[in-house]
């Protein structure tokens, strides 16, 4: 392989990861807060392409863009009001169950009422155009979400660290209870979290279909599962840590491809699951547990 | 200030509170003590909605609280120091007092309760910038009281802040609390350590699973007989070192 190739796949990788990434951060920000694995995350990523298609049918991309980011976050808060807050005192696995029936429930109804056939998703213009760095070209989107992904995780970690809700989140997420005695009102905490979550999730899906050109009512399932797995890796509840296991995942994919194992590219996501499950529990960035009582 | 009338909690099925009564003035410390069990946490619990009140009624300065949401009583001036001082370990002792302050808007009057804060307790002001995980068990404590304070309570509700702390520390707690209600912050405290708490406080009551069995003034029960060999230990009752 030349450099110039090898470049290039490395652009595709970081391109990819950076996708998974900004999915991976709302699975881990979610179990940050709720310990809840949200298995209905993926869905909701796929449920923005469909919001894509239909809004660039009547819309021009300006309009679009936001329509899809608004709508997937509203979709995130009313599946967290709906189906996880009733069970806000019931045991953690109810949850988790509910979880996995909105994520069937979303993938059968888009069944339902978008067909199982692949739908084309809208080209935005200038996101398709092909820059040219050097020796390696690829279109605008190729380019810029790594760099999306960067400042978003920048500006979300600056949010944790410096804001009111910010530290309202960080203290739900080590303390349920306390924090209710600090006057936080759970819900709203737990709503910006679900809304913060699947805004980026929004983001994610405009990026990796406009790379991938269509959406079926199965296109969240996989992606949703590798970007748990990249939020693993990082460290679930890290949100630097799930950004550099969405980089890692994509580059590690893109990579299997290149080498000519395509048909082990997805087991290479799960294999990375299993190893970091027996060897480092807590991923790269992951806390230890450690209540000191 | 706080009136509980015929309050009764019940868990699950089980009756944690037997309808009980009682009042803390306005400006004074008021102790429950009790065996473990009794239902005194239970107690501090209900009165910021974070368990439900089966029947009877709680008001905090003449208005209804009963089975409030916790914020608006937080926001009417009850603050609670919880058991085991539940300092959120992950953050720095100033994000503590910050969060402490959680419902407040006024920012300046906000930093100057930091201030305020740091010069009742200089060792929090020491180690302002360090994980509340890493400070001792009695720096913890005083960290929740500071917490408690940057609400601005009216009334402070304590629950065991003596819990597993060195008898000196103890001391310190104590004197600590005496300092904040002469500053005019009303206490509610809950205790193991009814001798200290007796000493401590006006007026105390006696809780037994979930009824209360005894009242009257801090030094009234801690001369009482029965409290004594109860809770005090036998010896301190023999030897008469409880005054």
């Amino acid at each position: 392989m030349s450099l110039e190739t090898v470049l290039q796949h490395v652009l595709a990788g970081i391109s990819l990861g950076g996708a998974y990434a900004l999915i991976a951060i709302g699975y881990t920000m979610v179990y940050g807060v709720l310990r809840l694995i949200n298995f209905a995350h993926g869905e909701i990523f796929m449920i923005a392409g469909y919001l894509m298609i239909f809004s660039m049918a009547s819309m021009p991309w300006q309009i679009a863009i936001p329509v899809v980011l608004i709508g997937t976050t509203l979709l995130g808060v009313f599946i967290e009001r709906f189906a996880y807050s009733p069970l806000r005192s019931a045991p953690r696995m109810s949850i988790m169950i509910s979880a996995i029936g909105v994520s069937y429930l979303l993938q059968n109804l888009a069944t339902y009422l978008f067909t199982a056939l692949p739908r084309g998703y809208p080209v935005i213009p200038f996101l398709k155009k092909v820059f040219q760095i050097g020796t390696i070209s690829s279109s605008l989107v190729t380019f810029i979400t790594p760099v999306i992904t960067v400042v978003l995780v920048i500006l979300l970690v600056q949010l944790i660290t410096h804001t009111k809700i910010g530290m309202a989140m960080r203290a739900v997420s080590k303390d349920f209870e306390t924090a209710t005695l600090m006057g936080i009102q759970l819900n709203s905490v737990i709503s910006a979290t679900f809304a913060i979550g699947s805004f980026l999730a929004g983001v994610g899906s405009i990026l990796y279909f406009t790379d991938r050109m269509s959406v079926n009512p199965f296109s969240g399932a996989l992606p949703g599962l590798k970007c748990f797995v990249a939020a693993v890796l990082g460290g679930i509840g890290s949100i630097p840590g799930a950004m550099i296991g969405g980089f890692i995942l994509g580059l590690g994919e893109t990579f299997m491809v290149a080498l000519g194992f395509s048909t082990f590219s997805d087991a290479f996501t799960f294999v990375i699951l299993v190893l970091m499950l027996l060897f480092k529990p807590t991923g790269l960035f992951g806390e230890m547990e450690a209540e000191k009582v | 200030m706080l009136k509980v009338e015929n309050l009764e909690v019940a868990y699950g099925g089980i009756q944690a509170l037997r309808g009980i009564t009682f009042e803390v003035p306005q400006g004074k410390i008021v102790t429950l003590i009790g065996a473990n069990g009794a239902g005194k946490s239970t107690t501090l619990r209900s009165m910021v909605g974070l368990v439900k009140a089966k029947s009877g009624r709680i008001s905090f300065n003449g208005a209804d609280i009963t089975n409030q949401p916790t914020h608006k009583t937080i926001a009417a001036g009850i603050a609670t120091v919880p058991e085991g001082r539940r300092v959120f370990a992950n953050m720095t002792v100033l994000e503590n007092l910050k969060i402490g302050a959680y419902l407040r808007a006024d920012t300046a009057e906000i930093k100057k309760d930091e201030e305020w804060v740091y010069e009742l307790f200089p060792r929090l002001k020491e180690r302002s910038w360090q994980p509340a995980g890493t400070l001792s068990g009695g720096e913890q404590q005083m960290l929740a009281v500071g917490r408690a304070l940057m609400s601005r309570p009216k009334m402070v509700m304590m629950d065991e802040p003596s819990l597993g702390l060195a008898p000196l520390i103890v001391q310190d707690i104590f004197a600590m609390i005496r300092k904040i209600n002469e500053m005019g912050v009303t206490i509610l405290l809950v205790e193991q350590n009814a001798n200290m708490a007796l000493k401590t406080a006006d007026y105390g009551y006696v809780l037994e699973t979930g009824k209360i069995t005894l009242e009257g003034s801090g030094q009234e029960l801690a001369m009482d007989e029965d409290i004594r060999a109860a809770y005090l230990g036998k010896r301190a009752a023999k030897k008469g070192l409880v005054h």
